[in-house]
């Protein structure tokens, strides 16, 4: 069997196989499905300071093939997050990550040295790429310069592994790409959902109460594999590459495009063992090619191109 | 309850009137427990524009034959596949889902009010009152007479009435006008309907003191509390419709002094 091992940073994981934010609950929701502890990582919901209710409803509209979300990032804010979710996702056997969310820099920070403290939680994505909030989120991931200040200010406070999570809502991806790097992330994480709309012709209004909201599954999986690609190009740190990953083969097309790892998003809202199934899939795509490692596969079509140039 | 992910076999599919159909499904092996109210999440294949699984309300469920079935509106494409399934067609369901209707102890007078297709999770609790002692009486809203459901069954659980808006079939008017809601004090209503429909009926039984409990049909992606889309506006804030629901007592929703049908 191939190795699956990886490392984001100073961080191992197991498998290169990591759920979503926003599209795993706190990963007891899949405590039915499947033992949570098998995926090399779980990303729990965007998290903030204090709690938040999210957007009215109706926030969620299906497409052909994906749906448009504009949720809002409800959570119940960080004391309740140690208190009553931490205790319990400190049993898993799998690297914890808490997606990490504010209105302001300060909250950010603020939050990132909160979580600093927790030691079942080796690593956060920083959520600078949220399209549905109206301050923070996306505002700070698609302006260099606010970018930069709020990874240099979080990376300041918090010494674990910082995964910095974009926005595919920018002209050049790779200038974040490159941003995050030059700041001292230990890795990026994309895509973040794209902007988008649907319109209910029957009533002849927006189909959500925010009326813009982020596409996500497969309909978004050639522009995301197009961004990993060109941000793993750009960058020296690991990228955890995801949108509109559902099968196996999405997801290698992903490891050969350069992600170090993958995130499974909206497909598990769907088929709730779709992590799972992809897990096994890689190691079973490995052995048949007669790799060793997935680390033979990752930027395979980079290196071939170098090669045959 | 433990969630599971199955195929089921479709051993009945026919249409009950224009636009409702009556969908019946055997499990493969032991159906799961399953309580009144609770939904099912079905996928429907073959289609771009069916992405997301559709939440559907368990309309009966038979632990012998391990059967249950499901009571759908057309309501788009989803629903359409849904209605030409031929039986002994696989259709996957995570199943069950949702909370249930709550219980009564003691001997209580049970109403229930069901309107259009929101009848469906209706039969499966008042067979299961039924089976505990208690002796729900029913009433029933459609449009017009063309767009009514069977109620034979609805009969062997308790006596039925009916409302219709032209007065094709019962009394003339909104379930909320009907003459039994003014004859009879009943201590508890459990309904499930159109949204309108519901937000009247707790006005009813906000005015009479009666405890009420609704069944909402939320637009939902997942149906078991990952996604957090399906929210619904309660006094202790967005709960979700799928995890926290379907079922929901009228106190704890916002809907006193809501605009009403």
């Amino acid at each position: 069997m191939a190795e699956l091992g990886i490392s984001i940073g100073s961080l191992s994981f197991k498998n290169p196989v990591i759920t979503a934010s926003g599209t795993f609950g706190n990963g007891s929701e899949f405590d039915d499905f499947f033992d949570v502890s098998r995926l090399g990582g779980i990303v729990l919901k965007g998290t903030t300071l204090e709690p938040r209710e999210g957007n009215s409803y109706p926030r969620m509209a299906e497409t052909a093939s994906g749906m448009l979300n504009s949720v809002g990032l409800q959570n119940k804010g960080i004391d309740y997050f140690e208190k009553n979710i931490y205790p319990r996702v400190s049993s898993y056997n799998t690297n914890v990550i808490v997606n990490v969310n504010g209105s302001y820099v300060e909250d950010y920070v603020a939050l990132a040295e909160r979580i600093n403290k927790l030691d079942r939680i080796p690593a956060i994505e920083l959520n600078i790429s949220c399209p549905n909030v109206k301050t923070g989120g996306m505002a700070f991931g698609t302006n260099p310069e606010t970018a930069r200040e709020v990874i240099r200010k979080v990376r300041a406070v918090y010494s674990r592994v910082l995964i910095v999570k974009l926005s595919p809502n920018v002209t050049d991806i790779t200038q974040f790409a490159r941003i995050s790097e030059e700041e001292g992330a230990d890795s990026v994480s994309l895509i973040n959902t794209l902007l988008g709309m649907a319109i209910d012709a029957a009533a002849m209004k927006p189909s959500l109460s925010t009326v813009t909201g982020g596409l996500s599954g497969p309909a978004v999986k050639p522009v995301a594999l197009r961004m990993v690609w060109q941000a793993a190009n750009a960058v020296k740190i690991p990228v955890i590459g995801m949108g509109g990953i559902r099968t196996v083969n999405d997801a290698i097309e992903f490891f050969l495009a350069g992600a170090t790892a993958v995130q499974i998003g909206t497909a598990s809202l769907i088929e709730p063992g779709t992590s799972v199934d992809i897990l096994e899939g890689i190691g079973e795509y490995l052995d048949s090619k007669g790799f060793g490692s997935i680390s033979e596969i990752i930027g395979y079509i980079n290196r071939k191109q170098e090669r045959t140039i | 309850m433990t969630k599971r992910i199955e195929d089921f076999t479709v051993t009945g599919n026919r249409f009950i009137n224009k636009d409702i159909f009556l969908l019946e499904l055997q499990a493969e092996g032991k159906l799961a427990d399953l309580k009144p109210g609770q939904f099912v999440q079905v996928r429907v294949d073959g289609s771009p524009e069916t992405f997301l699984r559709r939440p559907l309300s368990i309309h009966d469920a038979d632990f012998e034959r391990n059967t249950i079935k499901l009571l759908v509106q057309l309501a788009g494409k989803g629903t359409e596949t849904l209605s030409r399934l031929q039986t002994g067609r696989k259709l996957n369901l995570i199943y069950p889902l949702g909370n249930s209707f709550t219980i009564p102890e003691q001997d209580e007078k049970i109403l229930l009010i069901g309107g259009g297709c929101g009848v469906a999770p209706l039969l499966f609790l008042g067979k299961h009152l039924k089976s505990l002692g208690h002796s729900p009486e029913i009433l029933l809203g459609f449009r017009n007479r063309e767009r009514m459901i069977e109620y034979d069954e609805y009969m062997s659980i308790g006596p039925v009435s009916l409302a219709t808006e032209d007065g094709s079939v019962g009394e003339k008017g909104f379930v909320t006008q009907h003459s039994l809601l003014a004859g009879k004090r009943f201590n508890r209503i459990y309904c499930c309907g159109p949204d309108r429909m519901m937000k009247a009926v707790a006005q009813y039984a906000f005015a009479n003191g009666i405890s009420c409990e609704v069944s909402l049909e939320n637009l939902m992606a997942c149906g078991f509390g990952a996604c957090l889309c399906c929210v619904v506006d309660t006094v202790d804030g967005n709960q979700c419709t799928c995890i926290d629901g379907p079922v929901f007592n009228i106190n704890k929703l916002k809907w006193q002094n809501s605009e009403s049908a």
